[in-house]
């Protein structure tokens, strides 16, 4: 109890922090959201030549890039300082989270809440009411549920994909890029309907690193239409279980990362 | 005269192949990231055999062109400079007796050639055995894509020289480019052809200097539209915004105050 407080007071300096630069801080949330707009950008681009990408008319891309979106930047806000992982290794500062009496993660997530990240969540929220307000979805208990149910059990997958990368600076304090593919690699893998990857991008970046139970199983539910892959219909509700896989795995492989971890010698 | 800026852009080089397992790592995340755009394009290529111009191979190898020119042009600042500026450092670069602005250049082409090596020429290759590529026609367009490439290089170092200077007015100048790039990625041509989109937008985009950084080394290389105003676009923006690096970095060193000694 005592620990959720120290956190608690922790988070609550940091975000007075950034706000306390208003100018700067608006700026970073529009960079923020731009970077998302970016793909929203390309949806639009490539619906004016075409009807439908992978099977999927352009208002069921924008239902699955919109909770894909929001996903992603609150996963972000919650571990995307993870990325500062290997400075961290190299000037020796998380010896010095080591030696507190609080946990290591529970520690490097509250170091930094960066609130302009919700930039992203944003952008993906608006395209999620434009999706709703044209009526593609039908309002059905089940499916507001579902609505509001879906970006958090995604952040939470694409939360334990980063830790589980970010753990491979223990190894190779160099790779941080390394991890990029799998972290920022997901805001085009779960915001496309997965049908578009050829079959071995799909098994290893949708099925192995779990990125289409983030948005596309969910979206096809809410959509109510059949999967051009054929695959089992169970799996349109199974991401909590898969949540629930993806943080046991994730905290097996930080367990293991930080016992392996010996100090880079600063 | 002009010996120390070539001793600087063989350190630039050198200086950047020390991080061998950090251009490994990146070349792996430009080649994740190329597979998945490819698929994205490919989509929409399949279905009517040819978008805006481009079939299959003029896709593919637009998009591994683009990821590989990504690390050689560096469209995301690294802030290095602003930092300096920031700490106050830049008080002991502009006393240095070189001229601040070329001896940077010269680094930043340094850095590029490593680039040209490690980043670009694998998924370059990668893409080219493993999915449909269009090779260039005439072998004289590797040599005008070189010069296309230095072109793209200077624009971008000229840009990215303007932002760090920002900070001798802004302290923190970490909005202006977060908002810079997040947008190039669309506005050069990374993410989507610029034939892609509308002819308004198309037109606007080439009164400014973002489609020479990326999407023109690209046609050049695919030998598509005329490769003289092509060039003639990059030269032009290449001047201009050099010059306008000079001027502001004339009007902020008249702005500087150095404390103490």
């Amino acid at each position: 109890m005592d620990d959720l407080r120290v956190h608690a007071r922790i988070l609550g300096s940091r975000v007075r922090g950034q706000l306390a630069y208003p100018v700067s801080f608006a700026l970073d949330s529009l960079g923020q959201a731009l970077g998302q707009a970016n793909e929203l950008a390309v949806i639009l681009v490539v619906f004016a030549q075409v009807d439908s990408l992978g099977g999927f008319a352009r208002d069921e891309v924008l239902l699955i890039y919109a909770l894909a979106g929001i996903s992603f930047g609150l996963a972000d806000l919650a571990v995307g300082q993870l990325d500062e992982l290997p400075r961290w290794i190299r000037t020796g500062e998380l010896d010095v989270l080591l030696a507190r009496p609080l946990g290591v993660l529970p520690q490097l997530v509250t170091s930094d809440l960066q609130l302009r990240r919700l930039g992203r969540s944003a952008v993906g929220a608006v395209v999620l009411a434009a999706v709703l307000a044209a009526g593609r979805v039908e309002p059905t208990p089940l499916n507001a549920l579902l609505i509001i149910g879906t970006p958090l059990v995604g952040a939470t997958i694409i939360g334990a994909i980063w830790v589980v990368t970010c753990s491979v600076s223990f190894w190779v304090i160099e790779g941080r890029e390394l991890a990029n593919a799998f972290t920022y690699g997901s805001t085009l893998t779960t915001a496309y309907p997965i049908s578009i990857f050829g079959p071995w991008l799909r098994r290893l970046l949708c099925y192995a690193v779990p990125g289409a139970f983030v948005a596309y199983f969910p979206a096809l539910a809410l959509l109510d239409r059949p999967d051009p892959l054929g695959l089992p219909h169970v799996l349109r509700y199974a991401a909590p279980l898969v949540a629930v896989a993806a943080v046991l795995v994730a905290a097996l492989v930080w367990h293991t990362a930080v016992r392996h971890y010996q100090g880079a010698g600063s | 005269m002009l010996r120390p800026y070539l001793h600087l852009v063989r350190a630039g080089f050198r200086r950047h192949s020390i991080y061998l397992a950090a251009s490994l790592a990146g070349l792996f995340t430009n080649t994740v990231f190329g597979l998945l755009r490819v698929a994205v394009l490919l989509a929409v290529v399949e279905q009517t055999g040819r978008a805006a111009g481009y079939d299959a191979a003029d896709t593919s190898t637009f998009v591994w062109l683009g990821q590989g020119l990504l690390a050689v042009v560096t469209l995301w600042p690294d802030r290095e400079l602003a930092l300096r500026v920031r700490s106050g450092d830049i008080a002991i670069d502009l006393a240095r007796p070189w001229n601040l602005q070329p001896a940077l250049l010269a680094q930043d082409l340094g850095r590029a050639a490593h680039a040209m090596l490690i980043r670009f020429a694998p998924p370059v290759l990668f893409g080219a055995l493993a999915l449909p590529f269009r090779w260039p026609q005439s072998p004289w367009t590797v040599l005008v894509f070189s010069l296309s490439t230095v072109l793209a290089v200077v624009i971008s170092f000229a840009i990215r020289f303007l932002l760090d200077l920002t900070a001798f007015w802004l302290i923190d100048n970490r909005g202006v480019v977060t908002v810079y790039a997040a947008s190039t990625g669309m506005l050069c041509g990374l993410t989507v052809p610029i034939a892609y989109f509308p002819d308004p937008v198309r037109i606007a985009l080439y009164t400014t200097p973002f489609p020479a950084m990326l999407q023109t080394p690209i046609d050049v290389f695919s030998e598509r539209g005329a490769t003289a105003a092509l060039l003639a676009h990059q030269a032009l923006w290449a001047v201009l915004l050099i010059a306008a690096g000079r001027l502001v970095l004339a009007r902020a060193t008249r702005k500087l105050v150095v404390q103490g000694g």
